[in-house]
């Protein structure tokens, strides 16, 4: 393996630019996709190198651009379109759900939509109730589309070729917070594919079964709990559809204790999900009730004074696996609403 | 009306009387065989509509696409669409032209140049604005004709659409049936007095023109020039072609007891027939005989019934097929 390191954000643009510099059918299409922020940078230094018929900029009209987009996939084209914030993106859940998901499908497997729809969760800096909504579970429940959430800098160049290179419609779902996380990242193209989950860490005493964002507080957990002797297997679910829980069964099997953490809602979540799949598979294996590390079941609250007893914690993490271990707690000073939770931890940001 | 320049020469003629004749008389059938219950999907029939699918149609290339809506059986026929593999698809077969999975709203032919038909009002806009796209990007546009009715026009991704194909010029012509109601709601309803449709096109400074949707010849005139202006690079075109639905909304039955078309609104229209004001006109022109009449209905009785015999007699998809088709591969 590569030992460059790139951010994720810069893992992201290495990878529309490989894929556009290697079939003229890949276009890229978003608010502001070739301005001079370039969706946080993502899609750096596309503009200039493909020019204004491979970077389009849009109306703000997420509905029919989606819609537009399909069209094109159907005539022969890959479109790539980004969306700065999810919640956008929910002005087009007819042509994701209704057209997208269901076309293959709906007449009779003659036509695809290969089609990648971008969507940036983000958190923190009082983003609030509408630019921090995680819905990969809205998402994952629709037959038809897939539903991918990177968390390394690796799997989001790797996992966003695949996702570009697939016939299928792809909900690609990126968390703010992972973008300047830097970790090894080969160069040229290479793909992770879309399904099978990673095993990022091996250990013996507690499964964490992760998404996105969670993925990279499991692993913080885990390190400050190897100096405890507690080990966490962390498995990180970057295809949520089609999901292919395995690696979570066969880790459970291992260590009998299950934790599922996921950047999204409480209830009816994706957690419960790979709660539901471990309960029908391996119900024997487990030694404690599996836990749910999640959001609460209420809207983002934008002031830090609410937001920081709102996201859950690595020390949440921490907590969840010294208890199924049966290892004692350990005291945590008490968080203060005037603390600085609102920004990315800086005491880390990789390598992943 | 349909006169001048853009009368259709002869034999286009012929073929736009038979192509209205041929939808009817298919619609009629489907309209006897959805009585047994084997056709089990919701079908809106085009009977009294015909005029623009076959005015519009006339000028297309096979390899332009078009895209419709909930009511497409008469755009389908008129752009080429395999007619065996629509019965089937109605009766659900495994030789429908989407594999039974689809049904009457859900009508392709990709060959022909017929993308796709669905029922969420609105959504086949965009999405064959993106086919012109994609030519556009392709470096060789392509025509990219959109079917819709007046309910549509409601919607915000017609308007989307429209503004996104004039700031790129697409070869788009939007065709909007007014038929006047949308399910049972009138247009009075749901539109501003005083403004048509054709102004919201000119709103976003798109070319348009409003006509006559079961005089054929006009429907012909109009679609030339919205279709020239489309293909020439000018940007898209729109048509507002007025027109009018005889059955119920969805289904094969008379509705007029439900009471929400004015006295005598029905009558009128009926009496505006486009197959009869159609066939009126080109016996006046001396195009057709009346043996030449007798001759098309009898070809085309012909064709349907193997089309339904064909169906009729198509296996069913079998149960491995519930899963087929969930992705592309």
């Amino acid at each position: 393996m590569s030992t460059r390191q790139l951010k994720f954000v810069q893992a992201l643009a290495e990878a529309l630019d490989l894929c556009m510099a290697k079939d003229p059918r890949v276009f890229v299409l978003g608010l502001g996709a070739p301005d001079a922020a370039a969706v946080f940078g993502s899609t750096k230094g596309l503009a200039g190198k493909y020019g204004p018929r491979r970077v389009l900029d849009m109306p703000v009209a997420e509905n029919g651009m989606t819609g537009v987009a399909i069209g094109a996939a159907l005539r022969g084209m890959r479109p790539v379109m980004t969306h700065i914030r999810l919640e956008f993106a929910m002005l087009a859940i007819d042509p994701i759900v209704n057209q997208a998901a269901k076309w293959h499908y709906m007449f009779g497997g003659q036509a695809s939509v290969p089609l990648v729809i971008r969507m940036v969760v983000g958190r923190g800096w009082g983003q609030g109730p509408q630019h921090s909504q995680s819905l990969q579970a809205w998402f994952a429940h629709v037959p038809g589309l897939k539903v991918v959430m990177p968390a390394t800098p690796y799997d989001a160049k790797g996992l966003l070729i695949s996702a570009i290179e697939d016939d299928n419609p792809v909900v690609f779902i990126e968390h703010r917070w992972l973008y300047n996380i830097f970790g090894p990242v080969p160069e040229g193209i290479y793909r992770v594919p879309l399904g099978r989950p990673n095993v990022l860490r091996r250990g013996r005493h507690v499964t964490v079964a992760a998404t996105s964002y969670m993925t990279l507080e499991a692993t913080r957990a885990a390190d400050e709990l190897a100096r405890e002797g507690l080990e966490l297997e962390i498995v990180d679910i970057h295809t949520l559809n089609p999901f292919d829980e395995t690696p979570v069964l066969e880790s459970v099997r291992k260590t009998g204790r299950l934790i599922v953490a996921d950047t999204g809602w409480r209830s009816v979540g994706f957690a419960a999900e790979v709660v539901t799949r471990v309960v029908e598979q391996c119900l024997g294996d487990l030694k404690e009730p599996p836990v749910r590390i999640t959001l609460p079941d209420l809207p983002t609250p934008t002031t830090r004074a609410l937001s920081n007893y709102y996201y859950p914690l690595v020390r949440d993490i921490a907590a969840a696996a010294r208890r199924l271990a049966g290892r004692p707690p350990k005291p945590e000073p008490e968080i203060k609403p005037e603390a600085f939770l609102d920004v990315p931890d800086a005491a880390f940001d990789g390598p992943f | 009306m349909g006169g001048g320049s853009g009368t259709p020469p002869p034999e286009v003629a012929r073929g736009m009387l038979r192509g209205i004749m041929r939808i009817r008389m298919i619609e009629e059938r489907v309209k006897d065989l959805y009585a047994e219950q084997e056709m089990r999907c919701p079908t809106h029939f085009s009977i009294g509509q015909e005029g623009v699918a076959v005015g519009v149609c006339a000028h297309l290339r096979r390899d332009e696409q078009i895209t419709s809506a909930h009511r497409s059986h008469a755009h389908y026929l008129a752009k080429g669409g395999d007619l065996k593999a629509m019965l089937a698809e109605l009766y659900g077969k495994a030789t429908g032209c989407a594999a039974g999975k689809g049904g009457s709203m859900h009508l392709t032919d990709v060959a022909a140049g017929f993308l796709g038909a669905v029922p969420i009002v609105g959504s086949t806009i965009s999405i064959g604005v993106g086919a012109a796209l994609a030519s556009v990007l392709q470096g060789s546009p392509v025509l990219s004709v959109i079917f819709f009715g007046d309910g549509a026009t409601e919607t915000g991704v017609f308007h989307e659409s429209l503004n996104f194909a004039a700031v790129h010029k697409l070869p788009v012509v939007m065709v909007c049936e007014n038929n006047l109601y949308s399910v049972l709601s009138p247009l009075s309803w749901r539109h501003p007095e005083g403004r048509e449709i054709v102004q919201l096109a000119q709103g976003h400074g798109v070319w348009n023109r409003q006509g006559d949707g079961n005089d054929a010849d006009d429907v012909y005139a109009l679609a030339g020039e919205a279709i020239d202006h489309a293909r020439s690079g000018r940007g898209p075109a729109f048509l507002e072609l007025e027109t009018y639905r005889w059955l119920e909304h969805c289904g094969p039955q008379d509705d007029r007891h439900l009471g929400y078309r004015p006295p005598g609104e029905y009558e009128a229209w009926l009496a505006r027939d486009p197959l009869a004001l159609y066939t009126e006109r080109l016996r006046e022109r001396g195009l057709v005989s009346v043996a030449d009449l007798e001759t098309m209905a009898r070809e085309i009785a012909v064709e349907i019934d193997d089309a339904v015999t064909y169906a009729k007699s198509s296996p069913f998809p079998t149960r491995d097929q519930l899963s087929a088709h969930l992705y592309a591969s």
